[in-house]
């Protein structure tokens, strides 16, 4: 058995210790708010943090997280009040909206490690997390906005 | 004379005299409430309550809560917000009170261009525009009436406002809620006046998405995340060659993966199914096919393009305006040259998928589809079932972009649901969505022009040759000359030149092809606004005024035109070092102009703005209309700077994001959209912003460079 700490709740789970966490979460556990895309790393859509930490939970076995503090976007507010999405919301980011908890979850773990982030600190957090119906210009407001939230409830 | 004053009898009085106002009679499919669709299993049975449900677009309750019903499928372009928006203006609802529903299968919900279930070429406000404020009107009448019942007063003394009903002499006024069980014992009028579009509150305002809040919380429900009690998950291997089939299958190794159910056959491939994806991936993984890879196992991208070449001057002529053979033969230097645009993928974020439920006497189909009407018919033909025994439950669309109007994941889930007896999720990878997808045609062009002494076009002949949509349906290989699905933005070229002839040569391979954001328009703008560009060197003429000069006689795309140009400042150099390209495009019944600047930097190309015009008519959401044009903008730049889709040993080279990259945040121009205030009939919105761009790109690159792009993507030696 191992166990999963996600959302600060604990899950022991019957599985491959290969198996990814994606694949446990959305398959074992019923939280299909993180999203398959790609499923070799390379596009973001599945980003979970891991102890406050972006990973792509695709290619994470579900072995090497045992233990560890999951959050998904089901985790990150009751009721999306989270400055991330708030700013999500206020900028009206989300399209077809598949890529966006893999979108929100990066931009949450930017904003944990750089409160006021430059648009190259944006680039360099962001580019890795594709979105296929575009929309990286919201993103970049958004995650701006969201640092003025955070700070004026801070 | 305010219009909400009418009462039904009046309007039918004025008919016809009425200044502005449209009256227009209801025509709701027909339908009503004699076959009121059916309800969706997943919602609870409702406690008995007095509904009014004027028509079956509308369900509003005691407590004014309104439930609108949605015929288009949401793919992220908004018209789970937009078509709301049409019936609540006429209701004079409450915004704030609205709930959108995706509608279940029923002719009612159809799409009047289409008279199905469909949604594609950009045509949700375009096709229910009408209907939809109808709807909403109807609704309005009624309530009127049980209002001034209620009072025992004259309807035209009332009028309804923001959900409300109010008597305007006495200050009386009752919600809707409190309306409902009056209403829903009142006949609903066939014949309604519908607003002008200065009264309108609602259309022309930016509205938040109503589907917005469940996109930033996880709780969307698309296509893959479809839960049902005793749910397995397949994936279905498919062979790699196109129109190849399995031969021989050892399944030895798969079952003994631990979640492994079985392995069955099925009509695309082998379908492995299990207790989750994992175990599905781990046995399919395991699975040894033997594969007839069939006659396109030597098919190569080198063979299809000397095909395309060997015809492209054969080709059955379309349009041929003037004499354009004498009037190149007779120029002193006509200009020619060859364009070739490349095979795309859709690449969706979400991959195919779809969910199905076969039993005896039913089949249930959660999807995610562009094409419910066909998704209903493809499961009537694989169970025999009739139409009444057949649900299709749509999700959201984690992208569509044409693709999901196809049926092989439909196929996909149906037959293995029907093999194992069981509810059957199949999931694609991201694999499989790359290299079994619908892609967009590659073509080959030659273009060939003359110019009179000032520099001016004369002569026009584009010759087009790939394979074609539309000729995958027996009743679309008709007419190769009104082949729209490969000439469509060639065959319409806008420009006032005399001489003009377009023609296309049909060669279809074992590639399958399919409609893509834009379809035609994506390459044929592409091929026909960088060839202009050459003309205006050629001729010594600015590509803008070039352009101004030839639209003479389409003034709304003379009208983006000048406004992208004017917002661009074309008329002053741009920043050092950076390069402007222009381009228009006619497409859905939109008008769109783009201005991309651009710079180049030892051969990589940098976007760095992009100002985008559009007239799509009237305005129903306009936040969703900026959003529509950057997302076509973003969509047409990846084709523009990366898509590529190759082929060889007859498959595609191509799997996934490492080798089929998608624009990134980074690489995101600024982009800014200038809207066209207009009343003229709704044009479409999801599709009409793409085409522009990547001639707009390229163009300016050529300014850059001095040397013409042919062929997509951009790649500079």
């Amino acid at each position: 058995m191992i166990t999963l700490q996600v959302n600060g709740k604990a899950h022991e789970i019957d599985a491959d210790p290969a198996m990814p966490l994606l694949w446990a979460l959305r398959d074992l556990l019923g939280l299909t708010g993180t999203k398959y895309s790609c499923g070799i790393s390379v596009c973001g859509a599945c980003t979970v943090l891991v102890e406050g930490k972006p990973v792509r939970s695709c290619v994470t076995p579900v072995s090497a997280v045992s233990g560890k503090a999951i959050t998904t976007i089901e985790g990150l507010s009751p009721d999306r009040s989270h400055p991330v999405q708030q700013a999500w919301l206020e900028e009206q980011v989300p399209q077809c909206g598949y890529c966006q908890s893999g979108q929100i979850l990066s931009a949450v773990a930017l904003l944990n490690t750089t409160p006021q982030p430059t648009d190259a600190d944006i680039d360099a957090a962001m580019s890795g997390v594709l979105c296929r119906c575009g929309t990286y210009q919201r993103i970049r407001k958004a995650i701006k906005r969201a640092a003025n939230i955070a700070t004026r409830e801070g | 004379m305010s219009l909400q004053k009418l009462s039904r009898r009046d309007f039918l009085k004025i008919s016809g005299a009425v200044g502005g106002g449209l009256l227009i009679s209801l025509q709701l499919g027909g339908c009503k409430q004699d076959t009121p669709p059916a309800k969706e299993t997943t919602t609870p049975a409702p406690t008995p309550t007095t509904l009014f449900e004027p028509n079956v677009w509308i369900t509003l309750r005691p407590d004014d809560s309104i439930t609108i019903r949605v015929g288009s499928s949401e793919m992220g372009q908004g018209v789970m917000t937009a078509l709301p928006m049409l019936i609540a203006e006429e209701l004079d609802a409450d915004w704030s009170t609205v709930t959108a529903e995706f509608a279940p299968i029923n002719p009612a919900f159809a799409n009047p261009i289409f008279g199905r279930q469909q949604t594609g070429g950009s045509t949700a406000v375009r096709g229910y525009w009408k209907l939809l404020r109808e709807a909403g009107a109807a609704g309005r009448e009624v309530l009127l009436t049980a209002a001034a019942n209620t009072w025992g007063v004259a309807a035209e003394e009332c009028h309804a406002e923001n959900g409300n009903i109010i008597h305007e002499q006495s200050g009386r006024r009752l919600r809707y809620g409190e309306l409902v069980e009056a209403a829903a014992k009142l006949p609903v009028p066939d014949v309604v006046l519908l607003k002008d579009p200065d009264q309108f509150n609602l259309l022309g305002t930016s509205q938040a998405r109503l589907d917005g809040p469940a996109k930033v919380d996880g709780s969307a429900v698309f296509g893959v995340d479809v839960q049902l009690p005793g749910l397995l998950t397949a994936m279905v291997i498919r062979c790699p060659v196109y129109g190849g089939k399995a031969v021989r299958v050892d399944d030895a190794e798969a079952k003994k993966i631990a979640g492994v159910r079985q392995v069955v056959s099925i009509s695309t491939g082998v379908a492995v199914v299990a207790d989750h994806f994992w175990a599905a991936k781990l046995g399919r993984d395991a699975l040894k096919v033997e594969w007839d890879e069939g006659p396109a196992a030597q098919l190569d991208s080198a063979t299809i393009t000397q095909r395309f070449a060997e015809v492209v001057d054969d080709g059955t002529i379309g349009r041929d305006d003037g004499n354009v053979n004498q009037a190149i033969d007779g120029a002193s230097k006509p200009i020619e040259a060859v364009y070739e645009v490349p095979y795309l993928a859709h690449a969706c974020m979400e991959p195919m998928n779809c969910t199905a439920h076969v039993q005896q006497d039913s089949c249930d189909i959660w999807v995610p589809t562009q094409g419910q009407t066909r998704t209903h018919n493809t499961a009537m033909q694989l169970t025999g079932l009739p139409a009444e025994k057949v649900r299709v439950h749509t999700t959201f669309l984690g992208g569509g972009f044409g693709r999901r109007s196809e049926q092989d994941f439909v196929i996909d889930a149906v037959e293995t649901s029907k093999a194992v007896g069981a509810p059957v999720k199949v999931m694609w990878t991201r694999e499989d969505d790359i290299q079994h997808d619908y892609y967009r045609q590659a073509t080959y062009n030659r273009l060939t022009a003359a110019l009179d002494d000032n520099g001016m076009p004369v002569a026009w002949r584009h010759r087009i040759a790939g394979p074609s949509i539309i000729a995958r349906d027996a009743r679309g290989r008709e007419d190769t000359a009104n082949d729209f699905s490969s000439t469509e933005g060639a065959m319409n070229l806008p420009y006032a030149i005399p001489n003009l002839q377009v023609s296309y040569a049909r060669v279809n391979t074992a590639v399958p092809v399919g409609f893509w954001r834009s379809v035609a328009s994506s390459q044929n703008a592409y091929i026909t606004e960088c060839f202009l560009d050459e003309l205006a060197a050629a001729g010594g003429k600015d590509p803008y005024q070039l352009r101004h000069e030839l639209l003479r006689d389409e003034p709304r795309l003379r009208g983006v035109l000048d406004l992208a140009a004017s917002k661009a400042g074309w008329a002053t150099p741009p920043p050092a070092g950076r390069f402007r390209g222009i381009a228009v495009a006619h497409s859905f019944a939109s008008y769109v102009a783009q201005v991309a600047e651009v710079s180049v930097d030892r051969g990589r190309v940098r976007v760095h703005r992009v100002v985008c015009a559009v007239d799509c008519g009237m305005i129903v959401n306009p936040d969703t209309i900026v959003a529509q044009m950057e997302s076509g903008i973003v969509y047409g730049l990846t084709a523009a700077l990366k898509g590529e889709i190759t082929i060889a040993r007859g498959r595609a080279q191509q799997s996934n994001f490492n080798d089929y990259p998608l624009l990134t945040l980074e690489e995101n121009p600024e982009v800014e959209v200038h809207i066209v205030s207009s009343n003229a009939d709704p044009g479409g919105v999801g599709e009409p912003g793409t085409p522009p761009i990547a001639p707009a790109v390229a163009n300016a690159v050529f300014a850059a460079t001095g040397k013409p792009i042919r062929r997509l993507p951009i790649r500079l030696g």
